[in-house]
């Protein structure tokens, strides 16, 4: 435990985190829009269209792009929003080549029929932290912490992956969070987080990674902590999209995945 | 003759396509309702809540804007000053906005470290978001522009020598404004109490944005729709029914009284 100086924070830095934050609501307003849309695929280019977690966002998108340059001619479409979404955008027809989920539970309500043979692949797995913002303004040093009725703390909806984790890992810690709000995908949440208007949210410990440095992660122990297994999902025969998915299994795509904060086979 | 009666089915073919466009996502929500299970639906923890608040904090949002709009209607009806345009333009912004851009704006300007919410929390130890004053918030900042541009509209509208009479008399321009002005407009304080009611009941992103998800703290209708869909959604259809329901009722009754 260290002591707390205040929240001293440069007002550029405050304003480049909003800006980040500002981001992170766009591109999930736009990965609304992208997997709603119908996706035309040119004859010239190869497009593989890949529906992932939030929490896959910064490691896909950089794997996106290291496919895209190393294989000239692909052209990866990434759309990102709560597994639970995801699954029943798929359920309901959306056009997908690959879906990638947090946790192997979240693929039980995905129709069987629809997944291609032998396509599930285990691709990382991932553990809960909370996030505070930088300078930790609530002190929060433990998960028991987060029910103090000063606080406000965030987490996601019991409907997605990362509120049914969260949510597990506090009853198993026997905490009753002071939550003001449930936001509807992981990114949302800390979103909260990094605006400073919540104190504290459980996320998954790639989201504080990929974070960086506008965001402080506070440890779950282990004895409660929950770990949740990604499955990559290949919808379609498509030989792009297979290549894609041996990518993402590669060193290559594992050490991105790594770089972010997620466990590799 | 004939080119008359073709030039006529050209207008109304797509007359009727705009009708089956609109109607069909309506009817198509009432045939999937498993109407034997309704009662149950409606039961259901999330939904009495999520109704209740969305008719408080609508109502809430209509009366700021009927004690804020009308004035600044009038204002933007009556001023002929060259900034006035620029005005006009300016509160019409919200229209155009996304309402999820809209709710980032209000986070940061009475988010706790918002340009004026950091001084609310200092100075009184206020803080607005997660809590139902940030959805009335929302909702008045996306429902007020329809107002203000309903009332102005049927406030330009007005001859102005009713406002040249009534000072004649002697009234103040409170007195004109109050016994004159709001009478003559009540058509379009109707229309545009309705429009603005009913975005307000409409009102997602910014809510979600800036007040966040909470039962019955700031989940309003809409948003346990949203949450629902994936884990019930015979609940959410059946909440979408009521809203659907209760927007009919309130258009209806608005157009028997004022909108002819």
């Amino acid at each position: 435990m260290r002591p707390q100086t205040g929240r001293i924070r440069p007002a550029a830095s405050a304003f480049a985190a909003r800006v980040a934050a500002l981001a992170v609501a766009a591109l999930a307003l736009a990965g609304c829009s992208a997997a709603a849309g119908s996706q035309a695929k040119a004859p010239t280019r190869h497009t593989v269209v890949v529906l992932a977690a939030s929490s896959l966002t910064e490691s896909l998108t950089a794997i996106a792009k290291d496919f895209e340059a190393s294989h000239p001619g692909t052209d990866v479409q990434l759309s990102f929003a709560a597994s639970s979404t995801l699954v029943s955008q798929v359920n309901q027809g959306a056009p997908a080549d690959l879906i990638a989920v947090a946790g192997t539970s979240s693929m039980g309500p995905l129709e069987k029929s629809r997944i291609a043979t032998d396509g599930i692949r285990s691709m990382a797995a991932n553990t809960l932290e909370i996030a505070t913002p930088p300078g930790n303004p609530g002190t929060v040093n433990a998960i028991a912490d987060l029910s103090r009725p000063t606080l406000k703390v965030v987490l996601c909806a019991a409907t997605v992956p990362c509120g049914k984790a969260a949510a597990k890992a506090l009853k198993a810690a026997g905490v009753v969070a002071h939550v003001v709000s449930y936001e509807t995908d992981v990114k949302a949440t800390l979103a909260k987080v990094q605006l400073g208007e919540a104190d504290a949210a459980i996320v998954y410990h790639s989201d504080v990674v990929s974070a960086g440095r506008w965001i402080h992660g506070v440890q779950i122990p282990a004895s409660v902590n929950q770990t949740l297994d990604y499955p990559l999902i290949r919808l379609t025969s498509d030989p792009t999209t297979a290549e894609f998915m041996t990518y993402v299994l590669s060193d290559q795509g594992r050490k991105r995945l790594r770089d972010n904060g997620f466990l590799t086979p | 003759m004939r080119s008359v009666r073709w030039s006529r089915a050209g207008l109304l073919i797509p007359a009727w396509v705009a009708i089956a466009f609109l109607l069909v996502p309506l009817v198509a929500l009432v045939l999937k309702a498993d109407w034997t299970g309704m009662p149950a639906q409606l039961a259901k923890p999330s939904v009495v809540p999520a109704l209740r608040l969305s008719l408080v904090t609508t109502s809430a949002a209509l009366v700021i804007c009927a004690v804020l709009g009308t004035p600044l209607a009038w204002l933007l009806a009556r001023s002929t000053h060259r900034v006035t345009p620029w005005l006009r333009a300016l509160v019409t912004v919200p229209l155009v906005l996304p309402p999820v851009v809209g709710g980032v704006a209000l986070l940061m300007a009475y988010g706790r470290e918002g340009v004026v919410g950091r001084t609310l929390l200092e100075v009184a130890g206020w803080s607005i978001p997660f809590t139902p004053v940030a959805v009335v918030f929302a909702e008045t900042f996306v429902a007020l522009p329809f107002y203000v541009l309903a009332v102005e509209g049927s406030m330009r509208g007005l001859d102005i020598r009713y406002d040249g009479l009534a000072a004649t008399l002697g009234a103040s321009p409170w007195r004109t404004f109050r016994t004159v002005v709001v009478p003559m407009v009540a058509p379009g304080i109707a229309s545009g109490s309705a429009l603005a009611w009913a975005r307000a009941l409409g009102e997602f992103g910014a809510t979600i944005t800036f007040a966040g998800n909470f039962p019955g703290r700031t989940q309003t209708a809409p948003l346990a729709v949203y949450v629902a869909l994936e884990s019930d959604p015979q609940a959410a259809i059946a909440l979408s029914l009521v809203m659907l329901l209760i927007s009919v009722l309130i258009l209806g009754a608005l157009r028997g009284r004022w909108l002819r």
